[in-house]
């Protein structure tokens, strides 16, 4: 399907992504539920930094960090993998493969879809992250908000892509389930979404700063937060969508191999 | 429309026995080998056909439907569906054709039916005023109305192959492939199936590839059958051809106002059921009149009826056969 038949159909697909989102009320919640991570980390560590602050953070800091955390979380959150894997393993990758648009759109609009799902979720705690920590625990710089708009287009489409590769995984490893959880055990120590990735040790944390994992949580919420200048944020924009490209590029790629070995299994 | 020459698929597929020992060594070392689905089969079908494809299980039928629907790439041989090469998927080929799978939906599981139409409107870029128009018939003819606003999931099997079968045909495909497109309906349900295909067919003008166990959705739909069997095509030709070249003998069935003996029938022909209710027997072509008259003489005949041996008995001998000759009824 060309880019622009894709494009007019996109708002249909994220109509149709956005209905199935809401079909199940009940377990709409427990999602919910289930990503309040940060908010344990929150009071975790904020405990830790009762008697001193730990790094550059202090109490106040730690809560502006795990809100925002929970915030870009909320808003970049993919769980495509989940589908693709099941769809391959299951040949109702059949389905999609027959309709003339490029089942990875088709994809990418299901997980677009439920944004405005999450929205609900995180504006009250932005709202409540702002009332709690005050404004000043927030970068007041327009600039760095214009470039933290641009690290969360990043976030998710990093978050989105790695789903679908380790998705693609699939029609190589019959099923990649645990391919995707030994990523998320990266993801979770690395990616800053337990520990802000400025308390890692100096080794650890110039590795971290070549990895993809901080540029998915660590970055966008560093940006919210005020931790770095614009150059520095220029420059950790670059890596980011330089991994941005190469997800993309190994996706597309790991896709069209894949493809070809789809087996359409059952009849 | 469909063109096919020397069509080959073979999978490859992991094996191991049986046991635990088997499952660890697995781990370390698989096997594979290769299995023939499909082994140089060639055809053609002709704009607005309707082709069933008769096979016994495993015998590669729905694994020529889906490399004719672009799902699978062939191992090697040339497949051209109007004048497309289906496993290049392009746009202008997807547009043509649908593929109805009875085995697996299209429709969003948790969304009214009406939901996925949208959906099919917008992906295959159908003209608003054309999808209403389209919706109109479709409703008319499967009955929708009361169907296209509850959750698919609510729906019973049937409503959901109705659903279905409207979902695919919103962009009008010229040439439908249906894959066992009534297992598990009840018989009123296959009837308005199979009047459903013949009516696009005949509306449209679409070709129509047709797989089924059942054989009265073939004997109703399909004028032509293809029969493929362990990946080989054992025939291609009319059904009535088929039918008369297995077995051509008839079938004549006898009700009796009183019991009679199972030795009175022996001379008539050969038995296949004798009880209470019915007797079965199968004679000769040329020797049904002689058959019918003597019966009719000599035994206590309530009614009777002459016909062609049952379709499913025709494919099992066919099969049969083909398994102890390694081969079939040629084309």
């Amino acid at each position: 399907m060309s880019l622009r038949a894709t494009f007019r159909a996109l708002p249909t697909l994220l109509q149709v992504g956005l209905a199935s989102a809401v079909a199940y009320r009940a377990e709409m919640l427990v999602w919910v539920l289930a990503t309040t991570m940060p908010l344990v980390m929150l009071a975790l560590w904020t405990a830790v930094a009762q008697g001193a602050p730990v790094g550059r953070y202090g109490q106040p800091e730690f809560i502006a960090y795990f809100l925002a955390t929970f915030i870009v979380r909320q808003l970049t959150g993919s769980w495509a993998f989940w589908e693709i894997n099941l769809d391959v393993k299951n040949g109702t990758l059949a389905l999609r493969l027959l309709r003339p648009i490029y089942p990875l759109w088709g994809y990418a609009a299901e997980s677009a879809a439920s944004l405005p799902m999450r929205c609900v979720v995180s504006v009250p705690v932005a709202a409540i992250a702002l009332l709690v920590v005050g404004p000043r625990s927030m970068t007041h710089d327009p600039w760095l908000w214009l470039l933290w708009i641009v690290s969360m287009i990043g976030a998710w489409l990093i978050t989105l892509l790695v789903n679908l590769l380790v998705g693609c995984a699939a029609f190589f490893l019959e099923s990649s389930v645990k391919l995707m959880d030994a990523w998320g055990v990266l993801f979770f120590v690395l990616s800053g979404y337990l520990i802000p990735v400025d308390l890692f040790p100096a080794s650890l944390g110039r590795l971290v700063d070549w990895l993809p994992f901080r540029y998915q949580i660590g970055l966008p919420v560093e940006l919210m937060t005020g931790a770095h200048d614009p150059t520095t944020a220029l420059s950790l924009l670059a890596r980011q969508w330089t991994w941005v490209t190469i997800a993309l590029a190994a996706t597309v790629l790991m896709w069209r191999r894949g493809v070809r070995r789809f087996e359409a299994y059952g009849g | 429309m469909i063109h096919v020459r020397e069509l080959r698929k073979y999978y490859r597929v992991h094996e191991r026995p049986p046991g635990i020992a088997a499952a660890l060594s697995s781990v370390f070392r698989r096997r594979y080998k290769n299995v023939t689905a499909v082994d140089g089969i060639d055809f053609d079908i002709r704009d607005g056909e309707r082709v069933g494809f008769l096979g016994p299980n495993g015998a590669g039928k729905t694994t020529t439907l889906k490399v004719l629907a672009g799902l699978l790439h062939p191992t090697s041989g040339m497949v051209s569906v109007d004048g497309h090469e289906p496993r290049r998927r392009q746009d202008e080929f997807l547009k043509k054709i649908m593929l109805v799978l009875g085995q697996k939906q299209q429709l969003l599981w948790d969304l009214p039916p009406s939901e996925t139409f949208e959906l099919n409107r917008a992906v295959y870029d159908v003209p608003r005023a054309q999808f209403t128009e389209t919706m109109r018939e479709l409703t008319d003819l499967l009955e929708l109305a009361e169907l296209v606003k509850k959750p698919a999931r609510t729906l019973s099997l049937g409503e959901r192959m109705k659903c279905e079968l409207a979902a695919a045909l919103i962009h009008r495909p010229r040439v439908l492939f249906l894959d066992e497109p009534t297992i598990g309906l009840d018989v009123s349900m296959q009837a308005i199936v199979r009047d459903f295909v013949k009516r696009y067919n005949e509306r449209h003008g679409a070709t129509i590839i047709l797989t089924s166990h059942y054989m009265e959705d073939v004997a109703q739909l399909c004028p032509r059958v293809i029969v493929i069997d362990k990946g080989k095509l054992v025939y291609d030709g009319g059904l009535e051809k088929l039918v008369a070249r297995i077995r051509p003998g008839k079938r004549v069935v006898f009700r009796f106002a009183v019991g009679v003996d199972q030795r009175d029938l022996a001379s008539l022909g050969r038995v296949v059921r004798h009880d209470a209710g019915e007797t079965v027997l199968d004679v000769d072509k040329d020797a049904v009149t002689r058959v019918v008259t003597q019966a009719l003489a000599r035994l206590p005949v309530s009614d009777l009826t002459v016909e062609n041996p049952p379709l499913e008995e025709v494919m099992s001998e066919l099969f049969s056969r083909g398994r102890h000759a390694g081969g079939g009824a040629a084309p």
